[in-house]
């Protein structure tokens, strides 16, 4: 047993001698996009994120300078089980070194994990949850575009200070829900206002009626939605149909991409309030970039903060890669590099990635246009004010990643 | 948590609201399972071509919501007919199983080809003016939509119900089940009749679809959720009865609602354990005959 073990050990350090002697000759990497391609949330990232991840790899000029970039993507059917099952094979097997996108907390979180183990790279561009990058923040991965604090500070802060103080939430109920639900019920209280109540739905709920009516007996000045995706157009449709905010309660989508208010209408939609951290039509390099997306796209959609995120930190990704100057196949070195270097990309602008993995960049408060205000298709938001990046997320003294040292 | 008698009365009303829409979709299926036994899996995006089809006649010909209760039906009924015909037809006295597993697919190819073409997000359908609105009932606020879909697809589940089992039609319909070889040789035409009784489910369904379309986004995905419902509504009602699936859908909506309020968690589920309960103890359903 004792020989077998050493010969083992003996085998194990030859082969990582042999690895690290190829290092620096190792021009290759392999992308993964694990999405939702299928369900619920297949419009704000699912096949633009593979169009992102495709239009990063070729703005990035890696192939120029002699790397070759492989590009792999599978539907994880918003099933943690599954979003995992695919990781692993994709790693073990597949050799692939990063993976993004990873839409649904739920399934980010387990894939984090696993990521970890297996020292490869997630960068998430599609989850919410906060705790990617708080208690269950990992060396390994970085949380590009936006997360429930900074959708409850932006969106929360700014319905308070409008006078909204009293809170009711539709929640739902898994883990970004929650995340969302907590973090903006401490921006509530802490703005001075109050939660009168909140009720927890089930994910992929088709009628919200029933907590619509809970949420309008409350008599809360501000009704939260919780949630994403169909679940949140469904629940603003039929708010409007229950007279909720003809009867005086505003609501709050805190999670709104632009694919689901393109899908629900200026008419029912206006007037809204909503956090993004890009929107397409900021500048003319989001113009442009958003034109080239949209060419690719079969509906011609332009793309949303998610598939954005997805191009911009595989960006950074690559400039990493090339700055180490070969692929070491190691993801903690490769994190720890892009957290080195500054963010610059067209769409997100300067920022940078910090400790615990947090994207930090400025993030926009929207209202949705007014059908006579919109000049196109996709015209539908206009900026009503920003928070600098330094302020839009949680402050690395209020964190609890042990990765950060207070 | 504290009960309000006004509270309770609108998750009441809500619930009978939703248990329409399941009286609606399990007497489609009880229809086609009854009369032609086959499990129509594809049930679910039956449902979904009808709301896009109210969607199209809306937006490519202006063809307004009323004739689209009308029209629609009718189209996604020819196309179940064309189902039944060139397919269905084939697996007549073959186990359960092939018609399963083959409405099944075509559910899954039906769903993707919409979702390959529409994305998951759903496109806007908005309420006809004319329900437009609501009235406050004291308890709650109403929206006259939602009353109009409670009214009407009671009317359409008693129709069928009539049909099928008060008329001469709905005899030999009756009667072609027990025995086709025999109503045969009556002079009756056995399959042209089973075909146009799909397309009755079929428009059971598409309707359906057209009655959720301004409630819900139309959404290439939307039947997905609610059919496994239904076939919990169907089984727990007894598989092909048509008054038991009319009563267990109204019965299922309201418990589905009450859970929403009180445990609002297990609202997806409770639907599920109410039929694991009552396979456990009436494995035929509530107003099934034994076999």
């Amino acid at each position: 047993m004792k020989t077998k073990m050493r010969a083992l050990l003996l085998g194990t350090a030859l082969a990582v001698g042999a690895a690290s002697g190829a290092l620096a000759q190792d021009k290759t990497a392999k992308v993964g996009v694990l999405t939702d391609l299928s369900g619920l949330y297949a419009d704000l990232g699912g096949q633009g994120s593979i169009v992102a991840a495709e239009m990063a790899i070729e703005d990035s000029g890696m192939k120029a300078k002699g790397w070759k970039i492989d590009l792999v993507s599978a539907d994880h059917q918003n099933k943690p089980d599954t979003g995992t099952a695919i990781a692993r094979r994709w790693i073990d097997t597949e050799k692939v070194d990063v993976l993004t996108d990873v839409l649904n907390s739920g399934v980010a979180l387990a894939v984090s994990n696993v990521v970890k183990e297996k020292n490869a790279i997630l960068l998430d561009s599609g989850a919410g949850s906060s705790e990617l990058t708080n208690t269950q923040c990992t060396p390994n991965t970085i949380h590009f575009t936006y997360d429930t604090y900074m959708l409850a500070h932006s969106t929360g802060s700014a319905m308070v200070k409008a006078g909204g103080d009293s809170w009711f939430f539709i929640t739902a109920d898994y883990a970004f829900g929650h995340a969302l639900e907590n973090d903006t019920t401490a921006v509530v209280k802490a703005s001075g206002g109050k939660v009168l109540g909140s009720v927890n739905v089930p994910l992929n709920t088709p009628d919200f009626s029933s907590y619509l009516l809970q949420a309008q007996a409350s008599k809360a000045k501000v009704i939260g939605l919780a949630n994403a995706g169909g679940d949140t157009t469904n629940s603003i449709k039929q708010a409007s149909e229950f007279g909720i905010v003809k009867g005086g309660q505003k609501l709050a989508g805190l999670l709104l991409f632009l694919t689901d208010v393109h899908s629900l209408g200026l008419n029912v939609a206006q007037g809204l309030s909503l956090s993004e951290t890009f929107y397409w039509d900021m500048n003319d390099q989001t113009r442009a970039f958003s034109k080239r997306f949209g060419e690719r796209m079969k509906n011609h959609a332009m793309p949303t903060m998610v598939q954005a995120g997805v191009y911009a930190s595989l960006v950074h990704y690559f400039k990493a890669l090339d700055a180490i100057g070969g692929n070491p196949h190691d993801g903690a070195k490769v994190v720890a590099k892009m957290k080195e270097m500054p963010t610059n990309d067209p769409l997100f602008g300067k920022g940078s990635i910090r400790i615990d993995g947090r994207g930090i960049h400025p993030a926009y408060l929207f209202e949705v246009k007014k059908p006579s205000e919109s000049k196109g298709e996709w015209d539908l938001y206009k900026l009503i004010g920003t928070t600098p990046g330094d302020q839009a997320f949680r402050p690395l003294s209020e964190s609890k990643c042990p990765l950060v040292k207070h | 948590m504290s009960i309000s008698l006004p509270a309770l009365s609108a998750q009441l009303l809500v619930g009978l609201i939703n248990g329409s829409f399941y009286a609606l979709l399990s007497l489609g299926l009880a229809v086609i399972f009854g009369m032609l036994n086959i499990i129509n899996f594809a049930h679910g995006a039956l449902y979904m071509m009808g709301a896009f089809c109210a969607y199209f006649l809306l937006n490519i010909w202006g063809i307004g919501y009323w004739w689209a209760l009308l029209i629609a039906p009718i189209i996604v009924g020819i196309f179940g007919m064309i189902l039944e015909r060139t397919m269905l037809k084939w697996l007549a006295g073959l186990d359960h199983l092939y018609g399963l597993l083959l409405t099944f697919g075509l559910a899954l190819i039906i769903e993707g080809i919409f979702q390959n073409y529409f994305g998951s997000s759903g496109l806007p359908y908005a309420i006809p003016d004319q329900l437009r609105g609501g009235t406050n009932l004291g308890f709650m606020y109403l929206p006259i939509y939602r009353g109009w879909v409670v009214v009407f697809s009671l009317i359409v589940c008693f129709a069928t119900w009539y049909l099928i089992e008060r008329t001469r039609l709905g005899a030999y319909l009756r009667a072609a089940t027990e025995n086709p070889t025999l109503v045969r040789a009556f002079g009756v035409n056995v399959p042209r009749m089973i075909t146009l009784t799909y397309g009755l489910g079929v428009g059971l369904a598409a309707l359906a679809g057209v009655l959720s379309a301004p409630i819900n986004q139309v959404r290439p995905l939307m039947g997905e959720n609610i059919i496994i419902v239904v076939f919990a509504v169907v089984v727990i009602g007894g598989m092909g009865s048509i008054m038991g699936s009319i009563i267990t859908g109204f019965a299922l909506g309201v418990i589905e609602g009450l859970t929403k309020y009180f445990y609002p968690e297990a609202s997806n589920t409770v639907v599920f354990v109410l039929m694991v309960l009552v396979l456990l103890v009436k494995p035929t359903g509530l107003t099934g005959r034994a076999a």
